[in-house]
């Protein structure tokens, strides 16, 4: 593998997150339990959403093919995705919605910490926009978890049975694969297993006060990195690719 | 599309009636958006920066920006979109600030906001009446950039432009 594959690999699979949690939460617009929390999940799904343009448009660039942001998003096959599995679970409730958000959140903020030091300019730059609302989706998801933890008994065993159900699609982020491992070494992607300490310890931390359990289920469930996904991901796509395949290269 | 030559600040004073579509009392230059006006021999070169990544006001205000130039007559040569350094609430101008008030807008409190659980929330006063017993009812108001708060006093429900840093 060349080292631009790679790096459009690696750019890709940020921006993947980003794109596939972004639709995901976009279909609770309309929605919402009540009008405050549909406006909040549909902006982080603005926020989302802007993040993964950024970093399509420049994954892109660095293919050199002369796909643009919409390309890559709109008119690939299943197989050429490369989000990590939990961002594609469905969102089921608010409890399964909210526990997926916070564990995404606090990975996704310390990744992109690492990343404001990546060699790669353009990374680096992105990382510095995208952290700033990182920061802001990582507190207000740890704030569900607390009050619905430390809610009713209701709330607290639905969170609790989301987060363990959950749990298994966690350490996949913290898989580091040839591709990790080529960005680690040209100093340009994150290191995943000093994330993984400080995600555990932040994690933990949040449970805690949340009077909740961490789980201690230790299988991995692993593929999306690598383009194998659950067998949502088909119809997340057909959902959201409908129109560009309906109508090739509509516009606004 | 050589005509007249303008100065940089008169530049500025054109890139003044370009108003955020979302918030139309704030220009992009209250904004802080607009990092930089340039001439070489190809036109005009603006650097703006967006506000959020996902600001769906990006693309219209690059739009507006194209249309006063052309109908000025001044020849742009290209907007650039730049990410580093990331906008901040602090580039919005004193005048921006007090524009936003006026709006019915409470303008960024110079302090990034807390939660109600992890620390004691930033008092952020009512725009209509000043007053400081107000609460936030949601994180997010009618757009990204914004929070939703309610005045306990006057009862007037408001927008709060959150403090980003």
């Amino acid at each position: 593998m060349t080292h631009n594959e790679a790096l459009f690999n690696y750019v890709t699979r940020i921006g993947d997150n980003s794109l596939i949690l972004g639709q995901r939460l976009s279909e609770w617009c309309g929605h919402g339990p009540v009008l405050e929390e549909d406006i909040a999940l549909t902006n982080t799904a603005l926020d989302l959403i802007g993040q993964a343009t950024s970093l399509l448009k420049y994954a892109g660039e660095i293919e050199g093919k002369g796909r643009n942001e919409d390309h890559l998003a709109f008119l690939r096959y299943e197989h050429q995705y490369y989000n990590c599995l939990l961002v594609e679970i469905p969102n089921t409730d608010y409890a399964y919605t909210i526990a997926r958000q916070f564990l995404f959140d606090h990975f996704n903020y310390l990744m992109y910490q690492e990343l404001l030091q990546s060699k790669d300019q353009q990374l680096a730059a992105i990382a510095e926009k995208s952290l700033k609302e990182v920061t802001y989706h990582r507190r207000r998801s740890s704030e569900w978890i607390i009050r619905l933890g430390d809610g009713t008994q209701e709330s607290h065993d639905r969170i609790q049975f989301a987060l363990d159900d959950i749990w298994e699609y966690t350490g996949e982020m913290f898989t580091a694969d040839e591709i990790d491992q080529i960005m680690l070494e040209a100093a340009i992607g994150a290191d995943l297993l000093k994330i993984k300490k400080v995600w555990h310890s932040n994690v933990g931390e949040i449970l805690e006060s949340a009077t909740l359990q961490m789980p201690t289920n230790e299988f991995k469930q692993l593929g999306g990195k690598q383009g194998r996904h659950t067998e949502y991901m088909g119809f997340i796509l057909a959902e959201m690719q409908y129109m560009q395949r309906a109508y090739p290269n509509a516009e606004w | 599309m050589v005509g007249i030559t303008y100065t940089e600040k008169e530049i500025w004073d054109f890139l003044e009636h370009v108003k955020d579509p979302e918030v139309p009392v704030l220009s992009v230059v209250d904004l802080g958006i607009i990092r930089s006006v340039s001439l070489d021999e190809n036109g005009w070169t603006i650097v703006i920066t967006p506000t959020y990544s996902g600001c769906p006001a990006m693309r219209t205000i690059e739009k507006e920006i194209e249309d006063m130039f052309l109908e000025n007559r001044i020849n742009l040569n290209k907007i650039v979109t730049v990410l580093s350094p990331a906008w901040t609430t602090d580039w919005i101008s004193e005048k921006g600030r007090e524009n936003l008030r006026a709006y019915g807008i409470a303008p960024p409190e110079n302090e990034v906001d807390k939660s109600v659980l992890f620390a004691t929330p930033t008092v952020i006063p009512c725009p209509k009446c000043n007053s400081r017993n107000t609460k936030m009812v949601s994180e997010f108001g009618s757009t990204a950039c914004k929070a939703h708060y309610q005045c306990e006093d006057c009862l007037e429900p408001f927008d709060y432009f959150k403090c980003l840093k």
